[in-house]
């Protein structure tokens, strides 16, 4: 066997991963691995080990619940590429030659990420992005941000336009990195990191925390009572209502359907504040921990909340009702932004933008994590792949996290004591941690040094692969839909720029 | 004279009304009717900024735009009362001194060379390229109907005869009310709300304006509209007297304002390629009234 296949959130040693040359690696991932019914790459990613660069590829398997993990180590050269082969490589390798200077000689799309801090040409700018270009005297190029005029965050949109269509659009991004990435390796002290994972994305505070609880709990060996697995569950359900509904508003008011957008938007509301009867943050932040909560959820709690989900579905399916059955909203919805089957695999998009297109990735079903194996979680599909499809699952996948919360409710386990003895992670080991977080599947991956200490840590957020989904999906159409396609992916720039 | 003064005070609150109809729809609070009235005595008292690229049709073209509404507002008449301005063929100058307006405000949207601006403004000249022709048609029919081309005499002299002619009314009510939203960018053509500067007609052309300019530029907005229920309003008027028409005329004007507070809370927004061919039915729907103008006068027997 050249690569070692490992469970969600499971803890191997480091020496574990089977080491190859650089052309048996390529031949593996690419020609084998994600050949395979079911397998999507979730992380592929360098780091500095004794002056060579290990890469690093895990290629998820849906069909066997499992993550392949292999390994080569290089020296700075020029290499062949994944991406030639499989364009689903194509974000991951830019980020090698970024951050190592490894120059692929057969890259179709060598452009900088996000211009890190540490990236390995300090002398390159984000000001001096190379945007694709065509020379046409029909042709017109319309540059959006990076300031924005609402209230979104700073990113560039260049679209080549014939007149009012879009021909191509081409996306960048950079403006929101911190360098969460080296943060993680700079602050050791639990806290810090437990708050780091919570400003990964700020939407996303449940999944992103959830994911470095879950690895951090396993790089100690420590076991999760079932109480706490529940609650975690009913957190990353409610984070999916609060934030779909949220989307929901703001695609009515994209497309000026005042009542949706102000329905939509006070039923959100509750949900966070929710959120904040449980742990004083309406965004949920200081609700996770690795091995603890300080926030227990109580019977009061489950009490308060069965009541406000049978109001919140009330006026929810109202008003549901009324935006799916109104002639100009559909107008607007239907059609427009289409990302087809083939292109979601081909660029391999994850979570909510996959199932959009008829892609069945849903971590809760394939890798299943907390209470999700209790709950026998089947992932909705819709297969149009347009701006309708992703409403509309939104909408149904609030139902389902209903259902599932009631469910755990129903089955709640009774409150369990926390170990408070400090967790020490194992040494010279290695975790990958997959949660499905609102947007899609979040990774992270650690890796720890002979006396415990965290030398590299990834993280992958699902904005990463489907941002370029939205670059693909604009294409003919009209430049006055993009806004209402970008807002249907909401997808999130500090998440892709770390 | 007091069709003009009605119009401008009309225009004091139409936003006003408007918000508050959106307002009170969506269950929200909402601002005052006076809030817009308050907005715009704050950009007036304040200079405006210009940008490096722009000319100086950058800076003459609001005070344009605003005057050439302000001219189009002198010739609408209240029923048997004229306007300020009463001629042969007013309702052309009324077209084309709104057209000379846009022109400029086209031109400005131009010159400051911003590629969402030079996107708007084409937008916008097609859109009201568009609704051209409903309008002539219209006001050509009822030229023909009554035989005069002046405002005040046309509507002085259209009167309720026929049961036809009540069918005329409704169509025409439903062509000028469609051509006042196109013409102020409002829903479904244009969203006057929305953040989204690709989507956006006429918010766009304006993105470089500030201060005083934008003042008199977002004041020509309800000064528009008023002046479209004004010209509405004259349609149900004939030759009552003032006691009857001043009464009909703020009544219409009211709940042509919560019209479009309606339109604008219930529905979203056309997608962009649909607004030309759903402005170009009102040109049939005018082709309609003057069919039954024709009727009227025994065309076809």
């Amino acid at each position: 066997m050249n690569f070692i296949s490992v469970r969600n959130h499971q803890t191997i040693p480091l020496s574990g991963i089977p080491m190859l040359d650089y052309d048996s690696f390529l031949e593996l991932n690419v020609f084998n691995l994600i050949r395979e019914k079911g397998a999507h790459c979730v992380n592929y990613f360098g780091f500095r080990l004794d002056g060579l660069i290990r890469l690093v590829c895990c290629i998820a398997n849906d069909e066997s619940h499992s993550i392949q993990v292999s390994s080569s180590a290089v020296p700075r050269m020029a290499l062949p590429s994944f991406s030639k082969h499989n364009l689903v490589f194509e974000k991951f390798e830019r980020e090698i030659h970024e951050n190592f200077g490894i120059a692929y000689t057969d890259h179709p799309w060598l452009k900088p990420v996000r211009f890190p801090f540490n990236r390995f040409d300090p002398g390159s700018r984000i000001a001096d992005y190379p945007f694709f270009k065509v020379d046409s005297e029909e042709l017109h190029e319309v540059g959006v941000g990076p300031i924005h005029a609402g209230i979104i965050e700073p990113g560039h949109f260049r679209f080549i336009c014939n007149g009012e269509q879009i021909v191509h659009l081409e996306i960048q991004l950079g403006y929101q990195h911190r360098g969460v990435e080296s943060l993680f390796l700079e602050k050791n002290k639990l806290l810090q990191r437990c708050t780091l994972a919570e400003n990964i994305a700020g939407d996303s505070v449940v999944g992103h925390s959830l994911a470095f609880a879950h690895l951090w709990e396993s790089l100690c060996k420590h076991q999760t009572g079932d109480h706490l697995k529940m609650a975690r569950t009913i957190a990353l359900e409610l984070e999916r209502i609060a934030i779909h509904t949220g989307d929901l508003s703001a695609m009515c008011t994209d497309v000026a359907y005042q009542l949706g957008s102000a329905v939509f938007g006070r039923l959100r509301t509750p949900v966070i504040n929710f959120f904040q009867k449980w742990c004083g943050n309406r965004l949920a932040k200081g609700l996770i921990r690795p091995g603890k909560s300080h926030f227990p959820f109580t019977r009061d709690l489950a009490i308060g909340l069965m009541d406000f989900l049978d109001e919140y579905e009330n006026d929810f399916e109202d008003i549901s009702k009324e935006l799916f059955s109104l002639p100009s909203a559909l107008a607007r919805f239907e059609k427009t932004g289409v990302l087809t089957t083939g292109q979601a695999l081909a660029i391999g998009t994850v979570g909510l933008s996959a199932r959009m297109s008829g892609v069945s990735r849903d971590i809760r079903a394939s890798h299943p994590h907390d209470a999700y194996e209790a709950l026998d979680h089947q992932p909705v599909l819709k297969t149009h792949g347009d701006v309708y499809a992703r409403a509309r699952l939104r909408k149904k996948e609030i139902n389902q996290s209903i259902n599932h919360i009631r469910h755990l409710i129903k089955i709640l386990a009774a409150p369990e004591v926390y170990d408070q003895n400090p967790l020490k992670p194992a040494p010279d080991s290695f975790c990958v941690s997959l949660v499905e977080g609102w947007r899609g599947e979040i990774c992270h991956c650690a890796i720890t040094d002979g006396k415990g200490e965290l030398i590299h840590y990834k993280i992958k957020d699902p904005s990463f692969h489907n941002w370029l989904g939205l670059a693909l999906a604009v294409r003919n159409n009209e430049i006055s839909d993009f806004p209402i396609a970008n807002k249907s992916f909401d997808l999130s720039y500090c998440g892709h720029d770390l | 004279m007091i069709s003009f003064i009605l119009i401008i005070l009309m225009s004091l609150i139409f936003t006003g009304i408007v918000i508050r109809t959106k307002s009170i729809t969506s269950g929200r609070k909402g601002p005052g009717i006076f809030q817009p009235l308050k907005d715009l005595a704050r950009l007036f008292k304040k200079g405006s900024v210009y940008s490096q690229t722009t000319s100086f049709i950058f800076q003459l073209a609001p005070s344009v735009y605003l005057a050439s509404i302000l001219m189009a507002v002198l010739v609408i008449p209240l029923g048997q009362y004229k306007g300020i301005l009463s001629f042969e063929g007013d309702f052309v100058f009324f077209a084309y001194v709104l057209g000379a307006g846009k022109f400029f405000s086209i031109l400005s949207a131009m010159d400051t060379g911003s590629s969402f601006e030079g996107m708007g403004a084409s937008r916008e000249a097609l859109f009201s390229m568009f609704a051209e022709p409903a309008f002539f048609l219209l006001m050509g029919s009822f030229a023909l109907l009554t035989g005069y081309t002046s405002f005040q005499q046309i509507f002085h002299s259209l009167h309720f005869g026929s049961s036809v002619s009540y069918v005329l009314m409704v169509l025409a009510t439903y062509v000028l009310v469609m051509i006042a939203l196109i013409e102020n960018s409002r829903m479904p053509i244009d969203d006057p709300k929305t953040h989204l500067e690709l989507t956006m007609v006429h918010e766009v052309m304006v993105l470089d304006n500030s201060g005083f300019d934008l003042g008199m530029i977002l004041y020509g907005t309800p000064l528009k509209l008023a002046m479209y229920g004004g010209l509405i309003a004259n349609l149900f008027m004939g030759d009552f007297p003032l006691v009857l028409t001043i009464p009909i005329f703020l009544g219409l004007q009211i709940a042509f304002a919560v019209t479009v507070g309606i339109i604008e809370s219930f529905m979203a927004r056309f997608r962009m390629n649909h607004n030309a061919q759903y402005i170009l039915t009102l040109s049939s729907v005018s082709l309609l009234i003057l069919l039954g103008v024709l009727l009227i006068l025994g065309q076809f027997n």
